[in-house]
């Protein structure tokens, strides 16, 4: 296949192709429409959104075909760049393009009022994020694997920078790309330890390659710290509610939405592809990191005031959970247990789809309240759905979403997972049989207090009482955030109503990885969800959905006919209180104080509790991550003694620099001459 | 015939070696500028007698190329630079000079050892001269570090790159054109960045004496 493809033999690959250089295309056209408002995000946001929209539509039809390869004459002399759109990379092409499509259309609302970067700039940065991040799922060697890689790691750096004249914010921008660099630098010794020093870094010459217990176990090691830095599993997470609250809200929809799962999509690559054999306690090892990121996620977000950073520590549970479920598809795989394996993986996959809308669509509703009220703070807002309905209304869909309810997307994907943790007993392991039930409970607990969690996000910002006066003067949403919004939502409905033709997209997917697959089974039942054997489990959202219709217009209809017949109007007791404000509500930190108290070691909290005299009292609490104490400053302490050291040979004094190359030079001399 | 120029080469060579030894114990800088000169006039001698006993005519282009920038262009901006920063005389270096001196005689000897296997490898008409070469670069090298002000190290540097010059020639008959010509652009770029860098420190702390930039360094 030719870089220009003759239009007869038209393939996707070259579509995908195509839509990455048309993405890259626009990057480069705001360049040249630096401040120009009006065009660039009228024009070519939108546009992006349409090739989101076509590489979606391209990458639908790719799952189903057989692997594309192609090698453009691009790059390095003798290192040219080759390609590969398999069904793993099309599925993530799919997320990408879908989810792509809607942030374009919100972002092209959003930027209209700009940020502290001009808009021709923050066009280039965006749609080269999104069309680096195409070319990290279609990459087939790890030369350019790695340059999409870093690329789209600074490109989002310069995104989350992009008010870069508040200094948290460059702190942030820092943390990340520190975070994002010795990630990738653990990839690169991963795809070193790969191609078993035979000096071809290709993919397919990877997937060759027969390694050693000791050298496939250590490139799985580095591969999961690699990208578990980019995903934000638990001892890297530190950047991740750092920067996606510094971020503008539609790159946060992104990176929470598409560039955590690129992570995902290197993981699979390598555990399921590159690697032959998988072993079970590289399974467990992912279940535990998986665990642990999802529960300590869940019960930060409990804890936020800050309603972007409550979404940032959400993307933290819901990447744990994820890994978790990737965990347990590898230990099935490692013992043979391929059905189990796609089981695991199904769910996996379904979780990376809907997460993908639900989040991204989360992120860009605190972005449109952001616009409206100015307030990021959930101590500020409350009683929004009077004023924002429409924003309302969508984010309490994502919410849903999120919280795992049907019949919306999260609960499809988390109710696989969950019934996959079921069919463990079947494991020939009796310690893994006796752990993983224990995996379940937990993953049942993290999924509630999700519920928890996004109960307190939206009752605080959207019910109640307003808690300033600015709140009253709240516009709603513009039509280009509505148009992004709405077809987010769309995305998490139609993933909650349709799972069944979803997971035939995915069962190519999983027949690639593990050999296996339960497109056949769910199609054998038409609407209802069986995803191993119909005695066992079943869903079916839509009899599920016209149940709950019927329930609620069967309570409507009576409480109309028989209740409301009988009314007797009278001013309602007010419990004693001459008057309601909106300081008697409930609060953020009110609404997270249990969960404070219950997993209180998880925090590291500084409390200052009002003297009982004081006139105006205040309570003020912070909380701190343990990993910053127990991890990150050591380091950060060590490295700082090592550059004071290292400092020292600094003299000032030129002749004393000038002596260090004379000394070197007579050594390198005498090494020369013996 | 050949003996007698190759023997003249080997003169020339020990010729720069002195010159190096006196620039070394020279603490005044207009005879510090005059003594380069004088280098760079030997240095275009060698090159000369080099190319004639080889019959290699490229190598009168170089040679050209040296006697107009090292012999006629620096040493005039030099002067110009002495006389309008008004420092003639240098007296101090860091390190006494018959402390230096020593030093120097034993960086030759080592640059004579360090020269043997590589002269016997040879079969140029100049092999004995590659030891001689190598010693005249340590010795500038040293002289750039053992300088206070920033006129003697800027000649220094120049007369390493002189040196360096005389091993190319010694060994290979010279460098290719297209790197003479970067490398003589370098030297000219490296003399007014110097130049300018000599303003600029005169400006600021109102000497030239390089120990002021100590400063500069972080805390």
């Amino acid at each position: 296949m030719s870089l220009l493809p003759d239009f007869a033999h038209w393939q996707q690959l070259d579509g995908v192709l195509a839509v990455v250089t048309a993405w890259l295309a626009l990057g480069a056209t705001g360049v040249f429409a630096l401040r120009r408002f009006g065009f660039v995000t009228k024009v070519l946001f939108p546009l992006g959104g349409l090739l989101g929209l076509l590489l979606s539509g391209i990458a639908l039809t790719a799952v189903f075909q057989e692997p594309a390869t192609a090698v453009l004459p691009l790059g390095l002399p003798g290192l040219p760049f080759h390609l590969r759109l398999d069904g793993l990379s099309s599925f993530f092409l799919l997320v990408i393009g879908a989810t792509g499509a809607g942030v374009s259309v919100y972002a092209a609302g959003y930027f209209g009022r700009g940020e502290g970067t001009p808009p021709g700039l923050i066009c280039l940065e965006y749609h080269a994020f999104l069309a680096t991040m195409a070319l990290v799922v279609l990459a087939d060697d790890a030369y350019v694997f790695m340059v999409a890689w870093e690329t789209m790691a600074l490109s989002s750096f310069f995104l989350v920078t992009a008010n870069h004249r508040i200094p948290e914010i460059r702190e942030a921008g820092y943390l990340y790309l520190l975070v994002a660099h010795i990630g990738a630098i653990a990839i690169l010794l991963c795809f070193g330890v790969l191609q078993a020093n035979t000096g071809d870094y290709t993919f397919a010459n990877m997937r060759a390659q027969h390694l050693t217990s000791f050298w496939s176990s250590a490139a799985f090691l580095l591969a999961l710290f690699g990208f578990g830095a980019k995903a934000g599993l638990l001892p890297l997470h530190v950047w991740l509610p750092e920067a996606h609250p510094a971020a503008p809200s539609p790159v946060s929809a992104l990176m929470s939405g598409v560039m955590l799962k690129t992570a995902i999509y290197g993981i699979l690559r390598v555990s399921f592809d590159l690697l032959q054999t998988q072993r079970w306690w590289w399974g467990v090892l992912m279940l535990a990191l998986g665990l642990a990121s999802a529960l300590f996620g869940v019960v930060f977000a409990a804890a936020q005031v800050d309603m972007k950073r409550l979404l940032a520590y959400s993307s933290i549970e819901n990447i744990g959970l994820l890994c978790a479920g990737i965990g347990l598809a590898v230990v099935f795989s490692s013992y043979g247990m391929k059905p189990l394996a796609a089981l695991a993986l199904t769910a996996s996959l379904y979780h990376v789809a809907s997460h993908a809308f639900f989040k991204s669509l989360l992120f860009l509703s605190t972005g449109s309240v952001l616009h409206a009220t100015g307030e990021r703070n959930l101590g500020r807002l409350g009683g929004l759905i009077r004023f924002t309905p429409w924003i309302a209304w969508v984010t309490l869909i994502g919410v849903l979403a999120s919280a795992g309810l049907p019949p919306f997307s999260g609960f499809v994907s988390e109710w696989l997972l969950l019934q996959s943790f079921l069919f463990t007993p079947g494991l020939p392991d009796s310690f893994l049989n006796m752990l993983i039930p224990v995996v379940a409970a937990l993953i049942a607990l993290v999924a509630a207090l999700a519920g928890y969690t996004m109960v307190k996000f939206f009752g605080i910002i959207f019910l109640g009482q307003p808690r300033e006066e600015k709140l009253q003067r709240a516009r709603d949403a513009g039509p280009w955030e509505r148009g992004g919004m709405a077809w987010l939502v769309m995305g998490c409905i139609a993933l909650g109503l349709q799972p069944e033709q979803f997971i035939q997209i995915i069962d190519p997917v999983t027949r690639l990885l593990v050999h296996a697959g339960l497109g056949d089974n769910v199609a054998g039942h038409g609407w209802l969800l069986v995803p191993v054997a119909v005695d066992r489990a079943s869903y079916g959202p839509i009899i599920f959905l016209l149940g709950v219709a019927a329930c609620f217009l069967l309570a409507f209809l009576v409480v109309r006919l028989l209740y409301h017949g009988r009314v007797r109007r009278a001013a309602p007791w007010d419990c004693g209180y001459p008057w309601q404000t909106a300081r008697m509500q409930d609060t953020a930190e009110g609404f997270g104080q249990p969960i404070r108290q219950i997993f209180e070691p998880f925090f590291r909290m500084t409390r200052e509790l009002p003297d009982p005299g004081d006139e105006a009292p205040r309570y003020h609490v912070t909380i701190a991550d343990h990993f910053w104490h127990w991890l990150y400053l050591p380091i950060a302490a060590v490295v700082e003694r090592a550059a004071r050291l290292i400092g020292t040979l600094q003299q000032g004094r030129i002749a004393v620099y000038l002596l260090y190359s004379f000394i070197t030079l007579l050594a390198m001399l005498v090494l020369v001459r013996s | 015939m050949n003996a007698l120029l190759s023997q003249f080469v080997n003169l020339l060579a020990s010729a720069l070696l002195m010159l190096s030894f006196a620039m070394i114990s020279q603490r005044r800088i207009l005879s510090l500028i005059h003594l380069f000169t004088l280098q760079g006039a030997t240095l275009v001698a060698a090159t000369i007698l080099v190319g004639y006993a080889t019959n290699q005519p490229h190598l009168y282009f170089s040679a050209g190329l040296t006697f107009l920038l090292k012999v006629v262009a620096i040493p005039l901006l030099l002067h110009r630079a002495i006389d309008r920063l008004n420092v003639r005389w240098d007296i101090e270096t860091l390190i006494n000079i018959p402390t230096m001196m020593i030093v120097g005689i034993g960086l030759v000897i080592f640059a004579f050892n360090l020269a043997l296997p590589i002269a016997k490898l040879s079969a140029t008409v100049a092999r004995g001269t590659l030891g001689i070469a190598l010693a005249c670069v340590l010795l500038s090298f040293m002289m750039m570090i053992t300088r206070a002000k920033a006129i003697p190290q800027v000649i220094g540097f120049l007369s390493m790159e002189n040196a360096l010059f005389f091993a190319a020639t010694a060994a290979t008959y010279g460098m290719p054109m297209v790197v003479e010509l970067g490398i003589a652009l370098d030297v000219l770029v490296g003399i007014l960045i110097l130049g300018v860098f000599m303003f600029q420190i005169r400006e600021q702390f109102d000497s030239l004496d390089i120990r002021h930039l100590e400063r500069l360094k972080e805390e």
